[in-house]
């Protein structure tokens, strides 16, 4: 099974380059193409996940070179959860494109761009190498600068300009610290280097550039607040699939996953470096909330609400005890169906201005906010509950303070933004019945996100999902304890 | 020690490059002296003093020799900075066809 790991890489590279081959004979090749291989690597995250059940890590060396010098992929439950969370959604996103694209000239880029995102995804996710992490980190960064592009107005050249240039300069931070690291270990495996680190004693000051230059580099490409205005600017103008990728994926994976294993994983969490992501997560939930408040555009809205509750996100990390990072986790699910829910959504509603009144968009569209908001029936509630009463168990009765208080803004604002989606009448315009309706595969995308928002708390229930999310939890609690399981699998 | 002081600073030019320039050409070109101030750092923490290449002949083994890792990443981080600088500028020549302009305050039509 750990051979199988590689092809999380290797078939939607793969796929990125057959599409633009056959896309131009035909047209169709180009979505059956992306969707057989997001698929297939859909099927097999579900099928590693299972298979680590027993053992808790997959260890491959790409090439057969021993561990610190060739490099490693590592499959462990942490990654195994945020691979099922961005394959499924990826392959939700994939369907729904097949009608919405259709608009758009050259198609067949945005399926190979898309391809190329999810090769940088699972990249970031299964490797174990720190270096190779941030060439996957480009690739995916890369290609979603083109696609932020890929609007037909001017503002949509003016945002990826923006966001490209910010979050290049982040990723320069992000490799600077990696060159000052390899200067004091001379390793590049993740997991030797937290060996090097706890064994050996080092200059502490190195480490601590190195944290600060992290916190910069993945902070903006998640969104946390100082490092925060590419975000509504470059969701306001492009395709909506694309906010849908980039919120619901890419701020997670880029940013949450890569941070947390690094901080987490390898320096082991100090105490100042929590309370750093503890002022950073209030900052953005009040920040994002106040500001998401004021918006008249619903795309600009949803960015900020992103930022607020990436915020809740990093509150739960911050704390830091293991129902803080069960609650986070389950964060990261949540928010990601929901928010691509929404973005799906915004994207029909564009298209058809009548869809208010059907029952399948504003339906979903509701349970979506709802679940963002923490309405109780879905899954959002369960997971900034069990948020707030970590904080209250760890004795940071402001911060559940303000969690709450946030929450309540939240649904305030959802509330503003969705009455008049919802109940507003529509003047029925003859002779434009045609048209209005809505293509099947866009219908069906937005179900299948909405009923995963509404059962995601399941996974507190004792079930296989539940035994992934304790295994992913255990794996972050047990800091660099990862270095002893990951160097122990290999023998 | 001058010459990593030298890369810092050479780091903190494209820096200022990108923060303080107006024109798009500018901003890029900033970001690719800032990659190159990191390809430099990298080269400079393999190299050691009085060392020799990295190269076995035969069963010779290598002593004293310059780390060869950094060199393997540089060349992949000049590949990387090509494609960025690549995305970066075909961006910036939609963005002056669109708005007739390099000016990065008169492309301000993203507010809020």
């Amino acid at each position: 099974m750990a051979g199988s790991i590689q092809y999380l890489i290797i078939v939607p590279l793969a796929a990125a380059f057959l599409i633009p081959l056959f896309a131009k004979k035909a047209r169709a090749m180009s979505w059956v193409l992306a969707q057989t291989g997001v698929f297939i690597i859909t099927v097999l995250s579900f099928m590693i996940a299972l298979s680590i059940r027993g053992k808790g890590v997959l260890v491959y060396n790409v090439g057969h070179w021993p561990v610190p010098s060739g490099i490693s992929l590592v499959v462990d439950s942490l990654s195994a959860f945020i691979l099922i969370i961005a394959n499924f959604v990826m392959l939700v996103i994939v369907i729904y494109s097949n009608g919405y694209i259709k608009k758009y000239s050259d198609t067949w880029k945005h399926y190979s761009l898309l391809m190329l995102v999810v090769t940088g995804v699972n990249g970031v996710l299964v490797t174990g190498d720190i270096f190779n992490m941030y060439v996957f980190l480009e690739i995916a960064s890369i290609a979603i600068y083109a696609l932020f592009a890929f609007g037909r107005r001017k503002e949509s050249f003016e945002a990826a300009f923006k966001y490209a240039v910010m979050s290049t300069v982040a990723s320069i931070f992000i490799l600077l610290g990696i060159a000052v690291l390899y200067s004091r270990v001379s390793t590049l495996n993740m997991a030797d280097i937290a060996l090097v680190l706890s064994t050996r004693e080092l200059n502490g000051g190195a480490i601590k550039f190195v944290t600060v230059l992290f916190l910069m580099g993945f902070g903006l490409k998640s969104a946390l607040v100082p490092f925060h205005t590419w975000l509504p600017d470059a969701y306001s103008e492009s395709p909506a699939t694309v906010p849908a990728i980039s919120s619901g994926i890419l701020i997670k994976v880029l940013g949450v996953y890569a941070l947390c294993r690094i901080l987490f994983n390898v320096f082991g969490m100090q105490p100042a470096v929590s309370h750093i992501l503890l002022a950073l997560a209030v900052m953005s939930m009040v920040l994002g909330g106040v500001m998401a408040f004021g918006q008249k555009n619903i795309r600009r809205l949803l960015g900020y609400s992103s930022i607020s509750q990436i915020g809740y996100i990093f509150l739960g990390l911050g704390i830091g005890t293991k129902l803080a990072l069960v609650g986070s986790l389950l964060h990261i699910l949540n928010h990601s169906v929901a928010k691509s829910l929404l973005f799906l959504n915004v994207g029909t509603l564009e298209d058809h201005s009548n869809v208010a009144r059907r029952p399948v968009n504003s339906f979903t569209a509701l349970v979506g906010s709802m679940s963002i908001c923490g309405v109780p029936p879905t899954g959002g509630f369960w997971s900034k509950l069990i948020i707030i009463l970590a904080c209250i168990e760890a004795g940071h009765i402001v911060l559940a303070l303000v969690a709450v208080a946030v929450g309540v803004l939240t649904l305030a604002y959802y509330f503003r933004a969705l009455t008049p989606l919802l109940f507003r009448q529509v003047r029925h315009q003859e002779g434009h019945e045609k048209e209005n309706t809505i293509p099947f595969s866009m219908g069906i995308a937005v179900v299948i996100l909405a009923v995963i928002s509404v059962i995601s708390g399941v996974a507190l229930l004792p079930n296989a999902a539940n035994e992934l999310l304790i295994g992913a939890v255990n794996v972050l609690s047990g800091g660099v304890g990862y270095a002893s399981i990951v160097l122990g699998a290999l023998v | 020690m001058s010459t990593y002081m030298l890369c810092l600073i050479l780091f903190c030019v494209g820096l200022y490059c990108v923060l303080r320039k107006r024109n798009l050409i500018k901003i890029i070109i900033g970001i690719g002296i800032m990659e190159y101030a990191v390809n430099l750092f990298l080269v400079l923490i393999g190299y050691r003093t009085q060392s020799v290449s990295p190269i076995c002949v035969g069963n010779q083994a290598a002593v004293n020799m310059v780390d060869p890792l950094p060199q393997a990443m540089v060349l992949t981080l000049i590949v990387l900075g090509l494609s960025t600088t690549l995305v970066l500028i075909a961006i910036a020549i939609r963005i002056y066809e669109k708005y007739g302009t390099f000016d990065i305050t008169k492309i301000n039509r993203l507010k809020g």
